[in-house]
């Protein structure tokens, strides 16, 4: 790959960072990502990852914009509320980058076809908003033995990690081995989201997917980093793999995506029984 | 220094930083370790941070000579 006169110009600021250089350009040009949704997290993935010069971006994402989404998902303006969040993300992204090339899915990712979509990728990114898709995405990139860097964000809170259990480090199941129930966790919807806290677990997620593609660094894997906007502070957890991994240990239930019930279960009885007793 | 074998040439007078040093960078990229580099650059601002950034990355500065109205480095890659 040769770099044009006018692709030096615009990744001159990559070009210049030592590790990256020319070379580090051309691996990003030649690089594969895919973003599960193109919500709070996956806008600031996908446009620092395009406005670096990842060569092909894959965006997931089966939802309309809605004017609450705006708050957060700063890909998408006023003007297009009611589109579907993939075209509205491909129009900025190509307007942000032409050299690069946007494949949209606007179809929900289910079991059935997840294994076939991430396939032609390097990384997955999972910025998804619920956890049967987080589980999903997981279990598919096992499967797929593909890179997975993970956000996920609450209220003044967020956290990031990468997992490459085929390369020895954990899973996310490794970390939280099952869905919680319903209503154990709330969501966004639910308790509420500090937008600019999306931006910068999103902003995470593509600073280790660039790390990732250019080989450089020391990476998220193995460590969870939580991130807290009220006091303003980053802490790094050690994440060990778990022998016991339903998906990744020595004695796997799950040795396929049809092995599991991706859907979530009503709150477990334990949980209402601890509540009367709270009365 | 007359007898030092010059590999590739490139002339960086029409640049602006940083796209003076982004050019001689990648010329260097695309050249294999020991061979020699002669950029043509201006004086002043290209002159004070192009051989600064060309050591920063380990290349070895040859040689730095006026000529004419610009200057001519000699950059052996590392």
């Amino acid at each position: 790959m040769k770099l044009t006169e006018e692709q030096i110009y615009r990744y001159s600021r990559n070009i210049l960072l030592p590790e990256v250089g020319g070379s580090g350009q051309e691996k990003l040009l030649s690089s594969k990502v895919f973003c599960v949704g193109v919500g709070g997290l996956g806008s600031p993935v996908a446009l620092y990852l395009v406005a670096a010069g990842v060569g092909t971006i894959g965006i997931a994402d089966a939802d309309q914009v809605d004017i609450s989404n705006l708050q957060r998902q700063v890909i998408h303006f006023t003007d297009d509320i009611g589109k579907p969040k993939t075209e509205s993300a491909k129009e900025k992204l190509k307007r942000l980058n032409p050299d690069v090339n946007v494949i949209v899915y606007k179809e929900a990712i289910t079991k059935k076809n997840i294994r076939d979509i991430i396939k032609d990728y390097d990384i997955v990114l999972d910025g998804s908003d619920n956890f049967p898709t987080r589980y999903l995405v997981n279990d598919a990139c096992y499967f797929e033995k593909k890179t997975l860097i993970s956000g996920a964000i609450l209220q003044f809170e967020g956290q990031v990690s990468v997992f490459k259990p085929f390369a020895g480090g954990p899973c996310y199941r490794c970390l939280y081995p099952e869905i919680p129930p319903l209503g154990m966790i709330p969501s966004c919807q639910e308790a509420g989201i500090l937008g600019a806290v999306a931006g910068i677990i999103g902003t995470i997620q593509a600073v280790e997917a660039l790390k990732e593609i250019l080989q450089i660094g020391r990476s998220l894997v193995g460590r969870l980093l939580v991130f807290n906007a009220l006091n303003m502070s980053f802490t790094d957890i050690k994440v060990k793999k778990d022998p016991n991994c339903p998906l990744c240990g020595e004695n796997p239930s799950i040795r396929d995506l049809s092995d599991y019930d991706y859907s979530q279960r009503e709150e477990c009885e334990f949980d209402l029984a601890s509540l009367i007793g709270n009365k | 220094m007359e007898s030092i074998k010059i590999d590739e040439r490139i002339d960086i007078t029409k640049e602006i930083c940083p796209m003076t040093f982004v050019k001689t960078k990648l010329k260097l990229e695309s050249m294999r370790s020991g061979q020699v580099l002669e950029v043509t650059l201006k004086g002043g601002e290209p002159l004070k941070n192009v051989p600064k950034s060309v050591r920063e990355e380990g290349h070895k500065i040859l040689d730095i000579r006026k000529e004419n109205d610009h200057y001519k480095i000699l950059i052996e890659r590392r």
